[in-house]
């Protein structure tokens, strides 16, 4: 099977993972914070793309997952002075059973009523920990202090990102990822040749709830202060899905290929023109979805596949 | 008793709304997430229009429905069209106009921001009114009886017109319909235009009690989704019980628990739905 | 080894107040091919969707080599040994020629990979007359390069028992008898075949045995020149052409 099993993905995934290493030696303070705003893109695209890439079923339920992670760091360190190693490791099973749950729930249906129920998924756990946090353990913020510095925070997220994407690579060759794009394909054909498509939908889909609370753990010290509205913000889920489809879902780097470019766009768009930031992932999304459907690797693929022909 | 009656009434006002991502999703079949933005957009314009001229609403509301009738009718036409014509099957076309209404709602919601940034509400008719020896807004009980005067237009069109009755055979089957000799592709447009015209209008009612500003949008489309597929889609008599259902859910969560666990009240019972009827009330089951 | 492959007893299938399929009972013997005609809306693909777990029960049992499979889900009962073809083909878009092929072989209790797999799918390929079709983009398939792929899936997972669900229809002349050609070789290897069709020198030629459906219930049984000669059978077909 192809899209990106072959020895070559890894190579160039290698060699990205190089280079992004290298950062932290050349880069002062306002590069390495963009580049720490693009590994941790660069993992929620990634492993987002390896659940709704080839099924299909867009997931908005990113926030909700990052916003657990970063959550249950700040309030277990505020409020129950647990370490910040320990939270990295409770929060991302929490996020995964959180996704297993909604999985199994919601997966089974169409992808209609997926997408929407992820998309209210963020907003109403946000109410809802706003509301305990108002109500019950009073508006005390939540302190997420550590002595990491950036370039460490950089170097954990690019180790995440080595391990989402070798499990990427790993499942493209496996039976599993065989039953993804069969699944996107036709889901009804996947469950006539044997497919048990609820479980391959929900394995994945775990997958991705873990890894987005991982990261909500890792991102937290930046921001030292953590609140509900910042956290469960739904604006992470929609750039990161545009994210994952300008770049293209049918690779394994193709995420890459979106975030880098769409991080650098979103610094400038936040410097200058601020008030136009909804607008730009308006207009992202509508390029998308008429212009690049395949994403732009895809668009690419297109257009090299058109050559060969013609060179016949 | 006061929590049944106010439930009531927003339920009522809930109902138009939903009927208008009803039509869209029912019969066009294109889920819109922009929906809620031109719900907003009615209220925008009943807040200007009541603010600068002293305007009513209601007559607003009469103004800005064919608006947002042509308006949808062209977004149909020019943006979504291309997407019907593409899709190789229904569930590529509902990705694809999730995302596309998606952007559209963004960019709403961006244009709207840049307008009228804060949050906007005025008085209109804000006096008390009493039925049955309790006091309820005045406001609330004209939005809810012009809801139902135009929802009830709606259903006589639906159902005692032949345009009427195309535009349900759509929404049973587009191919069937298709095969009777019914232009779905106009059909569509129409159900398209006058579900967004229908949502604007209800926003402009919405507007007279409600405090609204540039982006709940999105939390409009939420409940008018909950209440399409708690009542089964496509369903009249469902999507009435689910709105006053919702509006009586609703007014009691804020009365009696918090009034910031509306949404999330509503949620769960749109989680009720999906784990235990993903068909709704009335909906056909899923084969 | 149970003779009966297939038994089907008391079937019926209801859509709110529509009753489909109507207590509908019949049962395919081993390496026999048995035929289901009717006209359309008779309910004949609603049965296939029953048998394959596209559909569930409102009453009765439907039994593979003995063992209840009423109540699993559509990829149990292919596990089990029952595949299909659709009435309208439904190949894979995303995936290749041969990849469509592995579809079949991958999750069955056939469960082959790597090299195996590409051996096993190239063969069955061939088998089904696309050796050179392998490298073609699935775009490109013609209409019965396409229905040959989705047999090709169907015959990967080794069924017990194939449902071939009006197959041969939209068939010119030519590919009607490579067709048919095609399934009666199937026979001889000695596969169960269930075969929906209206085409009636397809039934008279390939068929042991078959039923008539109309109006969700069983109206003859028999060999095909029984069931064509039977006057119930010749007034549901009024105007066809037997």
């Amino acid at each position: 099977m192809s899209h990106g099993s072959d020895i070559k993905s890894l190579v160039w995934g290698g060699v990205l993972l190089l280079l992004a290493a290298c950062v932290p030696l050349v880069a002062n303070g306002y590069w390495m914070s963009i580049a720490l705003t693009i590994a941790m893109f660069t993992v929620l695209a990634t492993s987002w793309a390896l659940f709704s890439g080839p099924t299909h079923y867009i997931s908005l339920a990113t926030a909700a997952f990052f916003g657990v992670g970063g959550y249950l760091v700040g309030t277990g360190m505020s409020d129950y002075n647990m370490g910040f190693w320990t939270m990295v490791v409770i929060a991302p099973i929490v996020g995964a059973v959180l996704a297993f749950l909604i999985g199994i729930a919601t997966l089974r249906l169409s992808g209609v009523y997926f997408v929407i129920f992820t998309l209210g998924l963020a907003e109403m756990i946000r109410t809802l920990v706003s509301w305990i946090q108002n109500n019950f353990t009073g508006s005390r913020g939540l302190y997420v202090l550590t002595d990491l510095t950036e370039e460490d925070i950089y170097i954990y997220l690019l180790i995440v990102a080595a391990v989402v994407y070798l499990a990427g690579w790993w499942v493209n060759r496996s039976r599993l990822g065989f039953a993804l794009r069969i699944i996107g394909s036709d889901e009804t054909v996947a469950s006539h040749v044997g497919i048990n498509t609820a479980t391959s939908k929900v394995i994945l889909f775990t997958f991705s709830g873990f890894v987005a609370a991982l990261v909500g753990v890792l991102i937290a010290p930046r921001y030292t202060y953590i609140e509900p509205n910042g956290v469960f913000s739904p604006e992470i889920s929609f750039i990161v899905v545009i994210m994952a489809l300008l770049g293209g879902t049918g690779r394994l780097w193709g995420p890459i290929v979106g975030v880098i470019p769409f991080a650098l766009l979103q610094e400038f768009i936040n410097a200058y023109y601020s008030n136009y930031s909804m607008l730009v992932l308006g207009i992202a999304f509508l390029v998308i979805v008429y212009f690049l459907p395949n994403g732009v690797v895809g668009r690419i693929e297109q257009a090299l596949a058109k050559r060969r022909r013609s060179t016949w | 008793m006061d929590i049944i009656i106010t439930g009531l009434l927003l339920g009522g006002t809930y109902a138009l709304i939903a009927f208008g991502l009803n039509m869209q999703y029912g019969v066009a079949k294109i889920m819109n997430l922009a929906n809620g933005e031109f719900l907003v957009l009615g209220a925008l314009a009943a807040f200007w229009i009541f603010v600068v001229d002293a305007i009513s609403p209601i007559l607003t509301m009469l103004i800005v429905g064919p608006m947002s009738f042509f308006g949808n009718w062209l977004i149909y036409q020019l943006l979504l069209r291309p997407l019907v014509r593409r899709a190789k099957n229904q569930g590529h076309l509902e990705v694809d106009s999730i995302l596309a209404t998606f952007g559209m709602s963004f960019v709403l919601v961006g244009i709207m921001v840049s307008i009228h940034g804060e949050y906007f509400t005025y008085s209109y008719l804000a006096e008390p009114f009493e039925i049955v020896g309790e006091t309820f807004a005045l406001n609330r009980i004209v939005a809810f009886c012009f809801a139902v005067l135009l929802g009830g237009a709606l259903w006589l069109w639906l159902y005692l017109t032949r345009p009427g009755m195309a535009m349900r055979a759509v929404s049973v089957s587009t191919e069937a319909s298709g095969l009777v000799g019914i232009n779905v592709p106009r059909m569509s447009a129409l159900a398209f235009a006058f579900g967004g015209a229908v949502t604007t209008m209800g926003g402009t009612l919405i507007s007279t009690f409600i405090t609204l500003d540039a982006s709940v949008g999105v939390i409009f489309t939420m409940k008018a989704l909950i209440i399409i597929i708690m009542g089964g889609v496509g369903d009249i008599r469902g999507l009435i019980i689910a709105s006053i259902i919702l509006g009586l859910v609703e007014t009691t969560v804020a009365r009696l628990i918090d009034p910031g666990l509306t949404l999330a009240a509503a949620y769960a019972i749109f989680v009720l739905v999906l784990l235990f009827r993903p068909q709704g009330l009335f909906g056909r089951k899923p084969t | 080894m149970v003779a009966r492959v297939l038994s089907v007893v008391n079937a019926t299938k209801r859509f709110g107040g529509l009753v489909a399929v109507n207590n509908l009972s019949f049962e395919v013997k081993r390496d026999e091919v048995m035929g289901i005609i009717g006209p359309n809306g008779s309910g004949k693909t609603t049965v296939m969707n029953l048998i394959s777990g596209a559909l569930r029960l409102s009453e009765g049992a439907i039994s593979l080599d003995g063992q209840y499979i009423s109540t699993l889900k559509a990829n149990q009962i292919n596990q089990r040994g029952i595949s299909r073809t659709f009435q309208l083909v439904r190949v894979l878009p995303g995936l290749s020629v041969v990849e469509n092929c592995m579809a079949g072989m991958v999750f069955g209790h056939h469960r082959l990979w790597g090299e195996q797999l590409s051996y096993e799918a190239g063969k069955l390929l061939d088998r089904v007359g696309l050796s050179g079709q392998k490298s073609k983009p699935i775009g490109s398939l013609t209409f019965i390069d396409q229905k040959r792929l989705e047999l090709a899936r169907a015959l990967a997972s080794g069924p017990k028992l194939l449902i071939l669900d009006e197959w041969l229809a939209g068939l010119n002349p030519t590919e009607l008898e490579k067709g048919i050609e095609l399934i009666r070789s199937l026979r001889e290897e000695g596969i169960t075949i269930i075969l929906v069709e209206h085409v009636m020198n397809a039934i008279r030629s390939l068929c042991d045995c078959c039923i008539v459906m109309a109006e969700g219930s069983k109206i003859a049984e028999g060999t095909p020149d029984e069931v064509l000669a039977d006057p119930e059978v010749v007034k549901v077909y009024i105007g066809e052409d037997l």
